[in-house]
């Protein structure tokens, strides 16, 4: 190759596959991290032992970390990597770093149909998953629809219309709630914020395979993606098939949000800040941001719920409530440098 | 010779309303054909008709000969690219990922691209003069430079036509020169066809080898700039009264409002 042409900025598969790698590494490290974080002590030598077998079956231990915090931390870790996943993919989708399944409603959508399974009480394994993926569809469909008709999807309506849209389903579930059993009123406030407390393996053995696909899926039109989000004119004249990619795109995000939020609740922030420190590390092409921002959503969700579960410990906090406090002030930062132009990472 | 380009008795619609009646027109190799016609006449529709965005209602299109109903999207995206009027950037991609873009077409689903992709927006960007921008990020870059980009993205995309949307509205004299000019270079060393719409009467006309004046969805006159900036017609069309005399440089027609 002529030495004219030596570009280093440019991406290859070799470079997707090693930072991949890297972010699969401070993974780890955060998921060690957090089994030896938390009320009860466990030291890191306890952790390794319990891992590489050396420590024997009837430990005490051995029980905190395998049945109460690796399950937790795996629940965590596929939400916040759903959660990223579904902001990068709105956000080029709707060609706007706003958007996010939580800002535009899609959560409260899916919490309300979730809720709605709860009252009537489908089981929680199938029935509500089934209706919060329902909900999840209805509110993606309702806000394109109202919202993106003739004004086209990066329009600032869509995002309008998602924020009324939350609005709205929000007092839905808190009429729900208020009239709902006392009893009962604690689970559900808890997990309206955003829980990863009820982990069970029977749960993440659904969810993972959903998530999983779903990234694949969406890693597939990373190249589209890339060229949606400098507009549908153009990318539909470099041959990107614009509208199929953005159904796509909406459907699969809308049932792994489905999934996310019967499991976990309502956790905002993540879709919103993850991508956003992502694309200003790694600029924005979507083949090595979407690996990246999933990677990393994982990383810090984990981190926030070893917070959530350890800062007032011995009581806990809901998860929701670790990414509201640190997210909405960086939004607020966000916004403020950035100003007209904020989206230019 | 056989025209590259070539639009046979085309008709849109868009809804009820017809935009576009009975267009024949046709774009050579080498040569820039000028697109002009006052707000509303149809110009920007009949440019995406011509880029196969927009399905005629009557008419063929042929490339090269061939049909336009016989190619999908992404293959017609290797004879025919658009510049766009101008084209707002939401997330920061430096100038080569957005040359690289127009390698879209030609690269499978998952296919990354390879050092000749890599070596042909290169030489795009080399060609529209914005080899130095290369790593920069496009949000860096003033209105011409950025519209470069963007005709380097066309380039790469290796197409035999290129179509250019008001690419000049937006910029002030100096850099409309330089597209201009650089369209032209681009135009005669590559052979490329190009049609390009503009509101600039005065530079249409002194760089385009033949123009089409549109007025209500039809062609009004074709022809060299001489026969058709005249007086009569642009007064006609733009309905304004103006004076035509020749621009003392190039000795091509040159419009004043009156």
């Amino acid at each position: 190759m002529n030495d004219e042409y030596k570009i280093k900025n440019i991406l290859t598969p070799g470079k997707v596959i090693s930072i991949t790698l890297m972010m699969c590494a401070l993974l780890l490290l955060v998921v060690v991290l957090s089994l030896v974080i938390g009320t009860a002590d466990v030291s890191l030598k306890q952790v390794v032992g319990i891992i590489t077998g050396a420590v024997s079956h009837e430990d005490p231990v051995r029980l905190i970390i395998f049945k109460i915090r690796l399950p937790r931390i795996m629940l965590a870790g596929l939400v916040g990597f759903a959660l990223s996943l579904g902001g990068v993919t709105f956000q080029a989708i709707l060609r706007n770093p706003l958007a996010d399944p939580f800002i535009l409603g899609v959560s409260s959508g899916s919490a309300f149909g979730a809720v709605l399974a709860i009252t009537f009480g489908l089981s929680f394994s199938i029935g509500v998953p089934v209706m919060s993926f329902i909900g999840a569809l209805l509110t993606i469909y309702l806000v394109m629809s109202l919202g993106a008709r003739k004004m086209g999807m990066e329009s600032s309506t869509v995002l309008l219309t998602g924020v009324i849209v939350n609005a709205f389903f929000t007092a839905i579930i808190m009429f729900f709630i208020s009239t709902s059993a006392d009893d009962r009123l604690h689970t559900m406030l808890f997990w309206l914020y955003g829980d990863l407390s009820q982990s069970r393996y029977t749960q993440l053995v659904i969810v993972a395979p959903f998530i999983l696909l779903a990234a694949i899926v969406i890693y597939s039109f990373s190249k589209d993606l890339n060229i949606i989000t400098t507009g549908d004119e153009i990318a539909s004249q470099l041959g990107v098939d614009v509208d199929r990619t953005k159904k796509i795109g909406l459907l699969t995000v809308s049932l792994i949000m489905g999934l996310v939020v019967a499991f976990s609740g309502l956790i905002g922030f993540v879709g919103l800040i993850v991508p956003h420190l992502a694309r200003m590390a790694f600029r924005s092409d979507h083949r090595l941001l979407i690996p990246v921002a999933s990677i990393g959503g994982a990383v810090f969700l984990i981190a926030a719920d070893t917070l959530a579960r350890t800062l007032i410990s011995p009581s806990e906090l809901p998860v929701g409530v670790i990414t509201a406090f640190l997210g909405a002030p960086f939004f607020l930062i966000l916004l403020r440098k950035r100003g007209s132009q904020w989206s230019r990472s | 010779m056989e025209p590259i380009l070539k639009l046979n008795n085309i008709g849109f619609k868009y809804e009820d309303k017809e935009v576009l009646k009975n267009i024949d027109l046709a774009v050579n190799a080498g040569e820039i054909l000028g697109i002009l016609g006052p707000n509303g006449s149809g110009k920007s529709t009949l440019l995406r008709v011509m880029d196969g965005i927009l399905k005629p209602g009557a008419g063929e299109i042929f490339i090269n000969g061939k049909s336009y109903r016989s190619f999908r999207r992404s293959h017609l995206a290797r004879e025919v690219a658009m510049v766009a009027q101008e084209q707002h950037f939401r997330f920061s991609f430096s100038c080569i990922e957005v040359v690289l873009m127009g390698r879209f077409p030609h690269l499978r689903r998952m296919q990354f691209e390879d050092h000749n992709d890599l070596k042909i927006a290169m030489e795009a960007l080399k060609a529209t003069h914005a080899l130095e921008f290369a790593e920069r990020s496009i949000h860096d870059l003033s209105g011409g430079e950025k519209q470069r980009v963007l005709i380097a993205r066309a380039l790469a995309q290796e197409p035999r036509v290129i179509l250019l949307d008001e690419p000049t509205s937006f910029l002030d004299l100096k850099f409309k020169r330089e597209v201009f000019r650089l369209i032209e270079s681009l135009s005669k060393e590559k052979g490329l066809g190009v049609a390009i719409v503009s509101h600039d009467i005065d530079l249409v006309a002194q760089y385009c080898s033949r123009i089409i004046l549109l007025k209500d969805g039809t062609v009004y006159r074709t022809g060299d700039p001489d026969s058709v900036i005249n007086a009569e017609n642009i007064e006609d069309v733009y309905e304004c009264p103006v004076l035509v005399d020749r621009n003392p440089l190039s000795g091509r027609p040159r419009v004043s409002v009156r």
